[in-house]
């Protein structure tokens, strides 16, 4: 098992972005977030900015844009959706390289296009600057309710450890002449999940007990400090340009 | 007078679908004393090893010194017995090794430079401080055997319990976790299928079956006892003789 190691979605660095308290990552880019969508989708020049001002914290917290780019692709579903508005959407027409587009429908698609990107990317700022256990401690911090951070701390754990047990068995699939690729034999990949969720649940429950023995009650131990006056300002400092631009947008 | 450092006594416990693992067991370890627990598969060892901190709860009673295992002292009671399980796959989970070193301490409430502290002390009494930044993943049996032996130390137990410390382990990484455990000087619970190692680490004995004890006595008497070990399925190996 030994879940979560080297996790795709988080970068490890030591620049201030890094080191900056989790809790203060999650608020800065919570509120990021509302700013984003609730700016009038009219105001392109307001996405220009935020994207702006992402792009200081990337540089700040030394992210490439190719790391973000293979990252992004995750809202491919979302474009190819924001693509078909134009097409199908009603009311007045625009006539672009000699193909009628709705009027309302390209803003509807720009507006999923934009917000979305924008959403995604401020996401994975925070997870590429933040490990995913700082995420659970950030969030018990800022008093989430014990329940729901319990929940995210053993989905954490339980999808690397099902990951692993997967893998095992497809290797010991594998040797025992198993080819996935040939679509009859895939009766053999659906009886193995059945038997994954088994042995994940049975690992899980060991996980458990060794995590119980060594006095877990529920919370990770918090072993950080609290975040000073100054972190808060300067973690929020993005967010409170985004809300100055959402202000004028208004 | 000091209490012991364990004491089980008419330990009975049923699985929650009916079946009976434990069927009234009597055991005092004295402070400083290594106890190895043998027994075949299925006898109740692991059974026994969770009631001692208070993980499943039977009928009887349960102390660790002096402290009675309850509800209300689980706390104490995890923090003076660290239990190392079979496969150090499930007790580390964390994304580096001294983060998980860390996770039992800093659940009884260490923090800052005495959770540091302690962490540095439990690696390096297992020789793995070296390896304090690596992920667990990245660790061969033998080390990872050792860091989650570190991680219960790090939590000063009074009491160590190994639940087959030797499996898996090839020949040099085994002596090398022997010679860990010799040099700890705690009280240790060792339950083992491995009877040179039990008889290489721990001076006194205890068979368990079918939920009873049913020897106790120095671990060369007992594993000399070839109508005894073959009563109980346990079996020296191929070449061993001690009678």
């Amino acid at each position: 098992m030994s879940a979560g190691h080297a996790h795709p979605l988080h970068r490890p660095g030591t620049s201030p972005v890094h080191r900056l308290a989790p809790q203060v990552k999650i608020v800065a880019a919570g509120f990021g977030v509302l700013c984003v969508v609730a700016t009038p989708r009219e105001r392109f020049w307001a996405f220009g900015l935020y994207l702006a001002v992402l792009g200081c914290v990337w540089t700040i917290a030394r992210i490439p844009p190719g790391w973000l780019a293979r990252r992004v692709v995750i809202e491919a579903p979302f474009v190819l959706l924001a693509l078909v508005f134009p097409f199908v959407a009603g009311g007045p027409t625009t006539t672009v390289l000699g193909v009628a587009l709705s009027e309302h429908g390209l803003l509807s698609g720009w507006n999923i296009l934009a917000k979305g990107t924008l959403g995604v990317l401020v996401s994975l700022t925070l997870s590429a600057t933040t490990a995913p256990g700082e995420l659970i401690v950030g969030l018990q911090r800022l008093r989430v309710p014990t329940m729901v951070v319990t929940i995210a701390t053993l989905m954490l754990r339980y999808l690397d450890v099902i990951a692993a047990e997967a893998r095992r068995m497809r290797i010991a699939r594998i040797c025992r002449g198993h080819d996935p690729r040939f679509l009859w034999q895939v009766g053999a990949t659906a009886r193995g999940i059945g038997t994954l969720f088994i042995r994940s649940y049975e690992r899980g429950e060991r996980v458990h007990l060794a995590m119980v023995s060594r006095g877990w009650a529920g919370a990770m131990p918090d072993q950080g400090h609290s975040a000073g006056r100054s972190a808060w300002l300067t973690g929020l400092a993005p967010t409170a340009l985004a809300v100055v631009v959402l202000g004028v947008s208004l | 007078m000091t209490p012991p450092a364990l004491l089980v006594e008419r330990l009975a416990y049923a699985y929650p679908d009916g079946h009976q693992a434990l069927f009234g067991v009597n055991l005092r370890v004295e402070h400083g004393e290594r106890v190895a627990v043998l027994g075949p598969n299925g006898a109740g060892k692991t059974t026994l090893v969770l009631h001692l901190n208070g993980v499943l709860t039977g009928q009887g009673n349960v102390e660790v010194a002096g402290l009675p295992v309850e509800k209300a002292t689980l706390k104490e009671v995890r923090r003076r017995v660290g239990i190392v399980f079979q496969d150090p796959d499930d007790q580390l989970f964390m994304p580096t090794v001294r983060e998980d070193v860390s996770f039992g301490p800093a659940n009884f409430g260490l923090r800052g430079t005495d959770l540091a502290a302690r962490v540095k002390r439990a690696l390096d009494d297992v020789g793995m401080a070296d390896h304090a930044d690596r992920s667990p993943m990245h660790l061969s049996g033998g080390q990872r055997r050792r860091v989650a032996l570190a991680t219960v130390l790090a939590c000063d137990p009074d009491i160590l319990v190994l639940d087959e410390p030797s499996a898996n382990l090839e020949p040099r990484a085994r002596r090398e976790l022997a010679e860990v455990l010799l040099g700890l000087d705690r009280t240790t619970l060792m339950v083992t299928h491995d009877l040179p190692y039990a008889l290489q680490l721990c001076p006194r004995s205890v068979v368990i079956d079918d939920g009873v004890i049913v020897a106790d006595g120095p671990t060369r008497e007992l594993l000399a006892d070839a109508d005894l070990l073959a009563r109980h399925r346990l079996e020296l190996p191929f070449g061993f003789r001690l009678d």
